[in-house]
């Protein structure tokens, strides 16, 4: 009875959610079914294969896989280097870590383009030095430099978490069998820390995808992301159902790349390797 | 020996790929040039136009006003629904813990124009809808920081309170508070941290003439940058610096450590 009356503590939650969460992804989906006048239609999902917005899915695509492979690249062995030091200090150094992380989104993205602008500081830096100018600014790649920026601490921190857990009598045990660093770093670390690789990846892939603020500051206009072609439909053309349309075919890769990574993470966790 | 120093250099080089975009804010706060590369001498005039503008000061103040009272009212729901599917079956805490996590998962963009969709659909955009939109991506965070703390906290204590005549109220603050208080206020701070942050979803459900810090940055960046910003970026990443410090390692973090 007392029981029953507790769990009705959620109540508030769950309406909130069905007013906020439910009730809008529902509307999405009448959008996406329909044309302006009410009318069904299957037009605004098709249109994801019109040449301009499958190009921009497959840059989307392709700019979110180098941006979670060189944060993955760049994550790995710092984690492993920030797990090797003195317990004293590997608090504060993780913590300097993060750090750049709390700053506002939108100042990372501004101080990039500080950075990378024509007569910014890395090419007043180059010309000082003698060396040719970086023209980077408005392509992908200043795109792709930024979102490995934004996003590099959510890769940086799972990874290290995994690592920090595994247990220096595994390691020792190996080691007094006879294997090698190489043996121990493929047989013992890679597969221990292969959950937090995964929510890592799932953390740096889903929003480098989706984003649209970054290619739409750092990309002058001419980066167009699913995200970009998506806000433009909505903000611009005030095309609600084609946006919409959109919208659903995103969440479709969104939910299809984390089940993906979900079931991979099991297969890790089981122990495959 | 090699490699101690190879390590370094490694570390050196994300450190400095890290903070270099900072500190050169930080510095261009104090150029008194137009030119945004150009060195033209120290000065502190941004830090005073920043004061005095009173467009600058309205969007910052509209920004600690959402994300405080967002994290609040988050937190006060995100409690609830964690006492209240703490006390569920096993198989319905598994399907609303699910539930708690799609609005986490969700793309930002996605979440923010189907709050969009509804919010036109029903009434205007305004700073009603972002609070509104806050709270929602709000309250999991909340929620997954409670649920573990009242997991780990024993039943049997609260269940004996009862017996020997406490109210269920008195009970609560008396015995299950004290045990989840430390999940109760990191979760405040993650949403009220979230919701500094948040730039998609405000920008889509945000109505004109309002900006909050992120929006007002984004509008400027497509016009051109004021230098008043680089000054207000300088403090708030102090702030958040001293904030960060003083949760990581000032008394509160002191004495957690001691207790364990």
């Amino acid at each position: 009875m007392c029981n029953l009356k507790r769990q009705l503590l959620a109540g508030p939650y769950l309406l909130w959610m069905a007013g906020f969460i439910l009730l809008p992804v529902i509307m999405i989906f009448y959008y996406a079914f329909t044309t302006t006048s009410g009318h069904f239609t299957l037009l605004n999902i098709s249109s994801i294969f019109a040449s301009i917005h499958l190009k921009s899915l497959l840059l989307s695509l392709k700019l979110a896989l180098i941006c979670t492979g060189v944060c993955l690249l760049l994550s790995y062995p710092l984690a492993m280097i920030l797990n090797g030091m003195k317990e004293k200090s590997q608090g504060f150094i993780v913590f300097i870590f993060i750090l750049p992380m709390w700053m506002n989104f939108m100042l990372r993205i501004l101080a990039w383009k500080l950075l990378l602008s024509n007569n910014g500081v890395i090419n007043t830096l180059l010309e000082a030095l003698g060396l040719p100018g970086l023209d980077i600014l408005n392509t992908p790649s200043a795109v792709v430099f930024c979102m490995v920026y934004d996003f590099l601490p959510f890769m940086i921190l799972p990874i290290y978490n995994a690592m920090s857990r595994i247990e220096d009598d595994i390691l020792e045990a190996a080691r007094d069998l006879g294997a090698g660093t190489v043996t121990i770093f493929f047989k013992i670390i890679v597969p221990l820390t292969m959950p937090g690789v995964v929510s890592g990846i799932t953390m740096v892939f889903v929003p480098a995808l989706t984003s649209f603020a970054i290619s739409d500051l750092l990309g002058g206009g001419k980066v167009l992301l699913i995200g970009n072609v998506i806000e433009q439909a909505f903000m611009q053309e005030y095309n609600w159902n084609l946006g919409s349309g959109l919208s659903l075919v995103l969440m479709v890769f969104v939910i299809a790349s984390m089940a993906l990574m979900s079931a991979k993470g099991e297969e890790g966790g089981a122990g495959v390797w | 020996m090699v490699k101690k120093s190879a390590q370094r250099i490694y570390l050196s080089l994300i450190f400095l790929f890290l903070y270099l975009p900072i500190l050169v804010l930080m510095v261009l706060s104090f150029n008194d040039s137009k030119t945004r590369v150009q060195w033209g001498g120290f000065t502190l005039k941004w830090y005073q136009n920043l004061f005095s503008s009173s467009s600058i000061m309205e969007a910052f103040w509209t920004t600690l006003a959402i994300s405080l009272a967002s994290a609040l009212i988050s937190t006060l729901l995100g409690m609830l629904a964690a006492l209240g599917i703490d006390a569920m079956r096993k198989r319905n805490q598994a399907v609303m813990i699910g539930a708690t996590n799609i609005p986490l998962l969700n793309a930002d963009i996605v979440t923010g124009l189907s709050m969009m969709l509804l919010f036109v659909r029903f009434t205007r955009l305004g700073m009603g809808t972002v609070l509104i939109a806050h709270i929602t991506f709000n309250i999991p965070y909340v929620i997954l920081n409670v649920l573990p703390k009242l997991k780990q906290s024993s039943r049997t204590a609260y269940e004996a309170a009862l017996d020997l005549g406490a109210t269920p109220l008195y009970a609560f603050f008396k015995i299950v508070w004290p045990q989840i208080r430390p999940g109760v206020f990191s979760g405040f701070l993650m949403a009220m941290t979230m919701s500094l942050d948040d730039f998609s979803i405000t920008y889509f459900t945000k109505g004109a003439g309002i900006h909050t810090l992120s929006t007002m940055i984004y509008t400027e960046m497509r016009k051109g940058i004021r230098p008043e910003m680089y000054a207000l970026s300088t403090i708030l990443f102090l702030l958040a610096l001293a904030l960060l410090l003083f949760m990581n390692f000032g008394p509160s973090a002191r004495k957690a450590e001691t207790r364990q």
